[in-house]
């Protein structure tokens, strides 16, 4: 049942992101994004760490993306005649470099000698919490100068100069 | 394990459908009510004190002639109102709506009435799921190629993002005081006293958190989106027939939810001081608090809606930005400060 | 019957692939953006699975900061974006191929 699940969630996320990096329409690209960062969520789950599932979706699904659709919306850029480069030698070796990193990630995974995973401490958010107000403090607060940069930086580059 | 099953699949149906009967309920609320603070009389005239009048709009727009633009983008389109009703369908499954301890259903303990009884990150998944509302009213404001949906879409959206900041910061200061993402603890922390309820020692954050939700569910004073006045009815006046239903429903179980919300994070919930009791009796009156509760603050959206004007647009980024956030974050430093000094 | 870690890390090397194809071989700014960000999480995936394997909460942690670097990432990617879009009028980053328009 659980494997079911997985295994839905998997075909479903690659199938998404097939479709946003290759069809036309910005919007769809998006939304088929959406749909693959659902999937991802799922996974998490699956792996147990159910605050990371629940932050995935708010802030990828319900935030990030949101921002592209507005950016999408408000640039209405018209559709690029192509959507993948037409130069042909360009377009073998971005798939070639696509394909070689898939086979190297699989074939290092299978030869890989498994041992079964060792029980840790469940995803909760309470024990994430001890750990980022804990050994992870420093980061956490950086994290937040960090976002503030971004945030400044993203309205000065915006920003008309009259 | 199917008797679980079962179980859980009663109280979905259960829930789901006094979720879906709350339109019902809520369509009849707000036109006498309307009329009432308007000073007329209202629909009357369909069945007793005009109780049918909504049976009589579902058939209404049933029949209606489901005109589709040929200009639309189909697939957008026909998806927007499915997004806003799974939206709003989905977040009612975490909420307690009642206990029953000692209560047995095929041999399985029912505990809470709650439909998600395991998940442990409640209040994430329903900030998570609400968050997602966003799609459903942007994509039918574009899919609908008309000036006017576009405009209102990105406004609602704007606000809707907006809002979301501080109603999770109020929410937050509740997650403080309570330890737990799980709203059945949330509940059971403000069991016993008046004083226990979350909007006493919170009430920066209840206030922040209703006005927020207010803007949440696209309710007036907040209603830029679907100004009936200046949008003519902004992202959804492409919409005819069934899928405009879809939007209207969506909005009523978006609000149903809204107060349930409220009356959970911050007046006790199903919990009423002085009131212990258990087996079927318990679990059918601590539901009765709930549904009074939320009655409560149902009838508060409809009072709010006919008596205040709307907010210009930017006096409504202006309240969300420069006066919710501002009080959101007060409200969780006050929490911090009185949960070191041991009062809460 | 707990899933086997290597099944969570194949989907994260072919979710990886498909973002690295999006961006080679997409030319609109918003694209590559998007390519980029699925390649984000396909890491983020990899690193709960090895946490889950070693029974480390430290992963989470680390996928925590991804999250909030990607947000930041994205967000100063589409200001930038809209910013080349006011000169240029188009997101094709083919065209950015001068210093000083």
């Amino acid at each position: 049942m659980v494997t079911l699940v997985f295994y839905l969630a998997a075909a479903v996320a690659v199938g998404s992101a097939l479709v946003a990096v290759s069809h036309r329409s910005p919007v769809v690209n998006v939304l088929s994004l959406v749909v693959t960062f659902f999937c991802v969520a799922v996974n998490y789950a699956l792996l147990g760490a159910s605050f990371l599932a629940a932050a995935q979706i708010l802030v990828y699904a319900g935030a990030i993306l949101v921002l592209f659709l507005f950016v999408v919306m408000l640039l209405n850029a018209p559709e690029l005649p192509q959507a993948i480069d037409p130069r042909p030698i360009q377009r073998w070796l971005g798939a070639a470099a696509a394909a070689a990193t898939a086979l190297a990630g699989i074939l290092l995974v299978v030869a890989w000698r498994v041992t079964p995973p060792v029980a840790g401490p469940g995803g909760d958010a309470a024990a994430l919490g001890r750990l980022l107000v804990g050994p992870y403090l420093f980061a956490f607060e950086l994290i937040a100068v960090l976002l503030l940069a971004a945030l400044v930086g993203a309205y000065v580059l915006v920003k008309r100069k009259h | 394990m199917w008797a679980e099953l079962a179980v859980t699949a009663i109280k979905l149906v259960v829930a789901a459908v006094a979720l879906l009967s709350s339109v019902v309920v809520m369509v009849w609320v707000e036109r006498r009510g309307a009329a009432f603070i308007q000073d007329r009389l209202g629909p009357n005239r369909v069945g007793p004190l005009g109780l049918l009048q909504p049976v009589i709009d579902a058939v209404k727009l049933f029949f209606k002639e489901d005109v589709t633009p040929a200009t639309v983008n189909r697939g957008l389109y026909f998806l927007a109102p499915m997004i806003s009703m799974f939206v709003a369908l989905a977040t009612f499954i975490v909420i307690p709506f009642g206990s029953a301890k000692g209560v047995e259903l095929f041999g399985v303990p029912f505990g809470d009435f709650i439909v998600a009884g395991d998940l442990e990150v409640g209040i994430l998944f329903l900030l998570a799921i609400g968050s997602l509302g966003v799609y459903g009213i942007v994509l039918a404001g574009w899919s609908s190629n008309n000036k006017y949906s576009l405009l209102g879409g990105l406004r609602s959206s704007a606000q809707l993002i907006s809002y979301e900041l501080s109603m999770t910061l109020a929410v937050l200061g509740v997650l403080l005081a309570t330890g737990s993402l799980h709203l059945g603890d949330v509940v059971s922390h403000q069991a016993g006293a008046l004083w226990r309820w979350n909007a006493v020692p919170q009430v920066l954050g209840f206030v922040t958190f209703v006005i927020a939700v207010f803007a949440e569910t696209n309710r007036l004073p907040f209603d830029l989106a679907e100004a009936e006045t200046e949008l003519v009815a902004g992202y959804h006046v492409e919409y005819s027939s069934m899928k405009f239903a879809a939007f209207f429903m969506s909005e009523y179980m978006n609000m149903a939810t809204a107060a349930a919300l409220i009356v959970t994070l911050f007046l006790g919930g199903w919990t009423l001081p002085g009131l212990h009791l258990e087996g079927w009796l318990g679990l059918a009156v601590s539901v009765g608090v709930f549904l009074a509760k939320v009655a409560f603050f149902l009838w508060l959206f409809v009072w709010v809606r006919w008596s205040l004007p709307r907010f210009r647009y930017d006096q409504l980024m202006e309240i969300g930005w420069k006066g919710l956030l501002p009080l959101a974050t007060l409200n969780i430093v006050w929490v911090g400060v009185a949960m070191t000094l041991g009062w809460l | 019957m707990a899933i086997p870690t290597t099944h969570f890390v194949i989907l994260a090397a072919l979710l990886f692939a498909v973002g690295a194809a999006g961006v080679l071989l997409r030319r609109s700014g918003i694209s590559i953006l998007l390519g980029i960000e699925i390649m984000l999480n396909a890491a983020n995936l990899a690193l709960v699975a090895f946490g889950r394997q070693h029974g480390q909460l430290d992963a989470q942690v680390f996928v925590f900061f991804v999250m909030a670097v990607a947000a930041a990432e994205v967000v100063v990617g589409l200001a930038l974006l809209v910013a080349v879009f006011r000169r240029l009028r188009s997101i094709d980053v083919d065209r950015l191929n001068a210093l000083r328009w």
